[in-house]
């Protein structure tokens, strides 16, 4: 009995061993994300695009002469679903990891890809914590964090509109709190006075006390931190009591049901988002391969999960191997063609190259002004 | 201090305070006669603005004007919530009429969240706009942006309907006979009041002054969503118990009170306290006097 367990394990042993010998093995590329529950719509996206591009590589003979397996993890984008699946990529011996897609299983899950030696791109995760110095040093992205809209849009106000007395309102959420606090601590540097500084509860009856307040403030624009919603409520309401100081976002503002919302109160709005990079001929191959491979124009995040998988492949490519202490030095320096425009990543792991601009509402549509910034 | 400032956040207090006037007269009237807080009562403020959107939708594409237009949505909010809170009476609360007090709470809460479910898969889970039907009224330009055409709309509909209802409890035989009930349902009934009768009214007129906030409310803040009975009606039922609940007069006052009272906390402090503030003064209340401001202790007869 006991010689058998001996023998057992001495096969073991050579297996192993053997492993990383067999050149046919395929690479594996991890995507962790919402692909099912609610907010699938934000992850099965991310999820086509990598295997688009993983496809497209196959098809060319492969990586490092292998072929190219994606292996997908659903965590419904929920924190305690997101350690179970990254532990399970990390049992699948995956190379590298597209995803996490949401910001708060990102955080789950960061620490066990440190520790798994894994690198982790996300195309969506925005929460600006995330990529601190040194956390995380396995950890890209390639999408703006909520810092730089905030860089953006308060240097568009110093400089373009060069406003005095600024108020600013929020949703008290992470993202639109955020947002404002981050313009706040910008505008002040730059000499400008905070007239009003407030939270507005999404589900009141009416604004109309924070409208007033807001009157006699007299700030000479409002910095709005949040979602569509509060925005063009606040914003209608404004309107209809004679205020008419101008209104600035971010993202979350520019959106379709923001104009059908507000009609022609929303004019003159400004929010600040991603650069129309719709003419690049990597976006239009990008695009026209969704529509070839599933019929429908592309979900949220698809461009920048395309870019993310683009990204690491071209790094695999070429380090010459699958090592993550090589890949992730070429990650940082190597400029690679994407959807988004020509994307490295800095010493922190946020995309470089990628530009925002700052959009206002113009005969009922949102218009890019010639004011953007290219992330470093 | 700026009186301009005060005057402005006292009139925008006065509208919100007229809105929850409106629902919590629901709360209290039912309360007074059945001794239940009908806590689906909220969403049929939400059911009588999706209303009114439906139908100023459907007139809309015919050219009406736009006042006719809100004048009859009005109108068909108010039948249709009417009916609505008939049917929830009939459906979720009469067949517990006899059992402990829990249950029938319970049961409002059920369709609390039915009705709300109801609507987010028959509409929409988004934000959708409502049409401005307001006219232009010049008048209030002169005074100074202290009220725009909705907050006047508001304020005139609902005093005119708190007036209505006062006048139909005081004066009519119906409303002679509400208040018998409410006084003692077993000596009404005794006396030949149709206690079955006077429950579904009390229902009726309870839903239709919750519709009519829901319409005023709509075209004030321009856009209706499933979710924005919820808070309202909480707001409001705390409004009927700082009024002291059961008490007409109380709901009107305790609504007006709330409403003024977050106003002021927005305007001169933050609004970060405006929903705390108004659940703070329910607890407050509840502890230092718990019949509200206009409720009488009752007294436990042995």
């Amino acid at each position: 009995m006991k010689k058998g367990m001996t023998w057992l394990a001495a096969m073991a042993v050579c297996v192993t061993l053997a492993a990383p010998a067999q050149a046919a093995d395929p690479i594996k590329i991890g995507v962790q994300g919402a692909q099912s529950g609610d907010l699938a719509s934000y992850g099965v996206p991310s999820l086509n695009a990598v295997k688009i591009v993983v496809d497209e590589a196959n098809a060319k003979g492969g990586l490092l002469g292998r072929t190219i397996e994606v292996v997908a993890q659903d965590d419904q984008c929920k924190p305690e679903m997101a350690t179970n699946a990254a532990t399970k990529l990390i049992s699948d011996k995956v190379d590298a990891v597209v995803g996490p897609i949401c910001s708060g299983p990102t955080k789950a899950s960061l620490p066990m890809f440190q520790e798994a030696a894994l690198i982790a791109v996300s195309p969506t995760a925005t929460t600006p914590g995330l990529t601190e110095d040194g956390k995380n040093p396995l950890f890209f992205r390639t999408v703006a964090n909520d810092n730089a809209q905030a860089s953006l849009t308060s240097d568009f106000m110093l400089n373009n509109l060069k406003v005095k007395k600024v108020a600013y309102l929020h949703d008290n959420g992470d993202y639109g709190k955020g947002f404002a606090d981050k313009n706040r601590e910008i505008m002040e540097k730059g000499g400008t006075e905070t007239v009003l500084f407030e939270a507005v509860t999404p589900d009141a009856v009416d604004f109309s006390a924070v409208v007033r307040k807001l009157r006699r403030a007299k700030p000479d624009i409002i910095v709005f931190g949040g979602y569509q919603p509060v925005a063009s409520k606040l914003l209608q309401q404004m309107r209809r009591d004679n205020l008419k100081t101008p209104l600035i976002g971010p993202d979350g503002v520019k959106d379709e049901t923001f104009l059908k919302m507000t009609g022609k109160d929303s004019e003159g709005t400004y929010a600040s988002y991603p650069k129309d990079t719709s003419t690049l001929p990597e976006y239009k191959k990008a695009r026209e391969a969704h529509i070839k491979a599933f019929g429908s124009e592309p979900g949220f995040g698809y461009y920048n999960a395309y870019a993310a998988a683009q990204c690491l492949l071209a790094a695999m490519e070429k380090a010459g191997s699958t090592d993550t202490a090589k890949i992730k030095d070429v990650l940082r320096e190597n400029q690679v063609d994407t959807p988004l425009g020509k994307l490295s990543f800095n010493a922190k792991g946020d995309a470089a190259g990628m530009g925002l601009s700052i959009y206002q509402v113009k005969d009922g549509k949102f218009v890019e002004l010639d004011h953007s910034i290219v992330l470093e | 201090m700026d009186i301009q400032f005060f005057i402005e956040l006292f009139f925008g207090g006065l509208t919100r305070g007229s809105i929850y006037a409106l629902i919590a007269l629901g709360y209290t009237l039912v309360y007074g006669i059945i001794e239940l807080i009908n806590f689906a009562h909220g969403e049929i403020y939400m059911l009588g603005a999706f209303t009114a959107l439906l139908v100023a939708g459907v007139l809309g594409v015919y050219g009406f004007p736009a006042g006719g237009i809100l004048i009859v949505a009005a109108l068909a909010a108010i039948v249709w919530c009417a009916a609505y809170g008939y049917t929830l009476e009939k459906v979720a609360y009469k067949p517990l009429r006899g059992a402990p007090r829990l249950s029938p709470l319970i049961s409002a809460i059920g369709m609390s969240i039915f009705l709300q479910n109801y609507v987010l898969l028959a509409q929409t889970a988004d934000f959708v706009p409502f049409p401005n039907l307001l006219p232009e009224m010049e008048f209030l330009d002169h005074i100074g942006n202290v009220m725009g055409p909705s907050d006047f709309l508001i304020l005139m509909v609902s005093t005119l309907a708190m007036l209505a209802l006062s006048l139909f409890i005081r004066y009519t035989r119906m409303g002679k006979a509400m208040r018998a009930t409410a006084q003692n349902r077993k000596m009404a009934l005794l006396l030949g009041i149709n206690a079955d009768r006077i429950i579904s009214l009390t229902f009726i007129i309870g839903s239709s002054l919750a519709a009519l906030g829901g319409v005023l409310i709509a075209s004030h803040m321009g856009q209706v969503n499933f979710g924005i009975g919820f808070l309202a009606g909480l707001k409001a039922f705390t409004a009927a118990v700082l009024g002291g609940i059961g008490s007409i007069p109380g709901a009107m006052l305790g609504g007006l009170v709330l409403g003024l009272a977050e106003s002021f906390t927005t305007g001169y402090f933050s609004g970060n306290y405006e929903d705390m503030l108004a659940f703070a003064i329910l607890i407050l209340i509840l502890i230092f006097r718990p019949d509200g401001i206009l409720g009488k202790a009752k007294v436990q007869k042995v």
